[in-house]
């Protein structure tokens, strides 16, 4: 049972790359933490710092309140789960996952014990007697997990401990690691690329980007509020599409037609950074779009005609990909973005921008034929082109990342005909 | 004839080949041994009295048996030092970044080439005035400082090919860093010390120069110094049948240490340790 603290924490390689810079971060006693972001961005240098197996190049490394930079990983408590396993060969699964609770000299019966309850609950009872080698990928992934919940320590360190298992398994051990941290209640960390894991499995998410941290918060407010055109693309899939857009007073001028601010997204605009700004990117989530056809009241969104190139019909809902003319959003942040992500399908092209709408399974849209589709403009999201930054207030200003769980409402955001983002977890492309 | 069953055929021949190449001369020892010593030089390959004699004879001898305690005991000293120190810095050398790491492995390789017959003649004056000559110590530190480069190489190669992250995975679990290496490391480079200590062992065990130059009784006399010193039946004949014995018998500890730790010599024991 620990509070972590990121103190201002720089880690800086034998050549001189910054993997981790000025990280700030706070997780308090008890909570499990996601921390996401593209490959390559730190994650694991970040939790190898926690546990002791990464020099810290700058800054102070707190758990449980004590600076700990300077202390061995056996001495920080700590149990972790290695992105690639680290199992020890020359062992059977049960003195794997033994091994910690051995050193620690915890009398045999005990370490049996407790061994069998985690394989358990890990679905590995009839694997106890083998050797890692004999064992496929995803038993080798749980037993890694199992090496870590055997014991009971101040903090867990999971590094994208589910990756390698199949969809069904995923979900099992989600709901287990969930029961098993409230149970122990025992402050965690926890890598994940996945969605789902995301939105679901922690009390907040932190984002991170070439080593620095974007933003933290609990999920629905990163999904409503993000900070800056990373975090708004980065959560969320299929991800928010970004459309440029000419801010003319009440007017919003976007590819798809010019829809008047709603007063919602005014105030916010006025209340934010970027108030007097005319050249803006404007972000849509696909959940926000819907066949024009289902909507009674028009009037709180923005109806357009769009020819679907393709449809995916995913039995509860559509996925409706069409392309909007316009020059294309030439931000520096967008296009890192679309590296960072490898997707092809951000607004980056010259023919314009691809766009992704998520429509009910009622909807009638053909592919390859005109639609009429409608989005809820009071879900706008309104980011500088330059710096990417929220051009929306109250919450979701750039200092957000150091202000630990403030729980940022976004206001006037009542459901409205179409599908709202709130609280909905968006599943995994 | 399938091509398959070509080529395998053509492995067996040239396998069979080497086998018989490598084998004749062991076999030629233990006609030999086993012949009388009057039909000794008799130039048949099978003998035509069949008889123990040597062997009862050299074990009579009372020589013998002593170089094969001294033997024994030098040689495995000498090696579970050489080997305890070698894991020692080839670990270091395998997972410390520090200067002039290169350049050790470099001098250790140079030690490895020094000719050895140009250390004979000084350690002798050395040894027999420090008290060293004919006696156990005094083979043991120079079989440990010849058999040390190659066990640090041999096993530097071993510990490179360890996932250093089972170590820190260990350390995670609680272990001090040395539990960690001798818990984790130790057992996984197995294979490799196992190799090792063989090759060590053979070397020592084997070894003439410093055993004729470096002692002179049965205090410390090993068996190939010994082996020299067999009486012959005259002055003018050599004991050709009790050496081939001897020859023999001292093989068998060899034979007997690679078969007991063969199945230990297996590659692929990390396997499973980390993904893909
Ligand atoms: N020993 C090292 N020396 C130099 N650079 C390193 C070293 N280890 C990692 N890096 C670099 O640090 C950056 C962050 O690596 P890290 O392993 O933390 O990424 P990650 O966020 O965990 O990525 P992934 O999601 O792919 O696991 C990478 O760009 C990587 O190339
Ligand atoms: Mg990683």
């Amino acid at each position: 049972m620990a509070e972590i603290e990121f103190d201002d924490i720089t880690k800086r390689y034998p050549d001189g790359f910054e993997a981790v810079k000025h990280f700030n971060l706070d997780v308090p006693d008890g909570e499990l933490m996601i921390l996401v972001g593209p490959s390559g961005c730190g994650k694991s240098t970040a939790l190898r710092m926690v546990a002791g197996l990464e020099d810290i190049s700058d800054g102070e490394l707190k758990i449980g309140g004590q600076v700990v930079n300077e202390k061995a990983p056996k001495d920080r408590d700590i149990a972790m789960v290695f992105q690639n396993y680290a199992l020890y060969p020359h062992m059977t699964v049960r003195e794997n996952m033994g091994f910690a609770l051995k050193l620690a000299k915890v009398p045999q019966a005990e370490i049996d014990q407790k061994v069998n309850e985690a394989a358990k609950i890990l679905d590995l009872e009839q694997h106890l007697e083998r050797k890692p080698a004999n064992l496929s990928g995803g038993q080798r992934q749980r037993v890694a997990m199992g090496r870590a919940i055997v014991r009971n320590p101040s903090a867990f360190l999971m590094d994208e401990p589910l990756s390698n298992l199949d969809a069904k398994l995923r979900v099992q051990m989600r709901t287990e690691i969930s029961r098993i941290q409230h149970d122990l209640h025992t402050t965690t960390i926890y890598v994940t690329h996945d969605q789902t894991e995301a939105m679901t499995l922690g009390d907040r998410i932190a984002v991170m980007r070439a080593g620095i941290l974007q933003q933290v918060g609990q999920p629905t407010e990163l999904y409503n509020n993000p900070t800056n055109l990373f975090v708004a693309g980065f959560i969320g899939s299929p991800s928010m599409n970004f459309l440029p857009g000419e801010l003319d007073g009440d007017q919003l001028h976007l590819p798809i037609g010019t829809v008047r601010i709603p007063d919602s997204v005014r105030r916010q605009l006025d209340s934010g950074p970027g108030g007097g700004r005319s050249g803006i990117v404007a972000g849509i989530r696909p959940e926000d779009f819907e066949d024009a056809s289902l909507i009674s009241d028009r009037s709180r969104g923005h109806t357009f005609r769009a020819k679907i190139d393709v449809l995916e019909a995913m039995g509860s809902e559509y996925f409706a990909y069409f392309v909007v003319e316009s020059e294309g959003v030439s931000s520096t942040e967008l296009e890192e973005l679309a590296q960072d992500a490898g997707a092809a399908d951000l607004p980056h092209s010259h023919e314009g921008s691809q766009v992704v709408a998520r429509l009910d399974a009622a909807s009638r849209v053909r592919e390859h034929e005109e639609a009429e589709l409608w989005f809820n403009v009071d879900h706008l999201h309104l980011f500088d082109v330059e710096s990417g930054r929220t051009l929306l207030g109250d919450g979701a200003g750039p200092d957000v990342a150091r202000q630990p769980a403030a729980a940022g409402q976004q206001p006037a955001s009542e459901p409205t005909g179409g599908a709202s983002p709130a609280g909905e977890a968006p599943t995994t492309g | 004839m399938s091509h398959r069953a070509r080529e395998t055929s053509g492995w067996s021949l040239a396998i069979l080949v080497v086998v018989v190449f490598s084998l004749v001369p062991v076999v030629w020892i233990v006609m030999l041994s086993l012949k009388t010593s009057a039909s000794a030089t008799d130039g048949s390959f099978i003998p035509h009295h069949w008889t123990l004699s040597n062997y009862s004879d050299i074990f009579k001898l009372g020589t013998f048996t002593d170089a094969l305690r001294n033997s024994i005991g030098i040689g495995l000293i000498s090696t579970l030092l050489a080997v305890a120190l070698a894991c020692a810095a080839a670990y270091a050398i395998a997972r410390l970044d520090f200067p002039g790491k290169a350049a050790i492995l470099a001098v250790a390789l140079a030690v490895a080439m020094f000719p050895q017959i140009s250390l004979v003649g000084p350690l002798y004056n050395l040894w027999r005035q420090i008290g060293l000559y004919d006696t156990w110590p005094g083979l043991i530190i120079p079989y440990m400082t010849f058999a040390l480069p190659l066990s640090i190489y041999v096993l530097s190669a071993f510990f490179r090919e360890i996932p250093w992250e089972l170590e820190q995975a260990a350390q995670v679990d609680g272990a001090t860093p040395f539990q960690a290496f001798m818990k984790v490391i130790v057992p996984l480079a197995t294979p490799g010390i196992v190799t090792t200590f063989i090759l060590v062992f053979i070397i020592c065990w084997n070894d003439f120069v410093f055993a004729i130059s470096l002692t002179s009784t049965t205090a410390a006399q090993t068996v190939p110094a010994a082996i020299s010193t067999f009486p012959g039946v005259s002055q003018f004949t050599v004991p050709y049948g009790d050496i081939a014995a001897a020859a023999v018998v001292v093989t068998v500890p060899v034979m007997l240490l690679v078969l007991l730790f063969q199945r230990r010599i297996v590659s692929g024991l990390t396997a499973g340790a980390v993904k893909g």
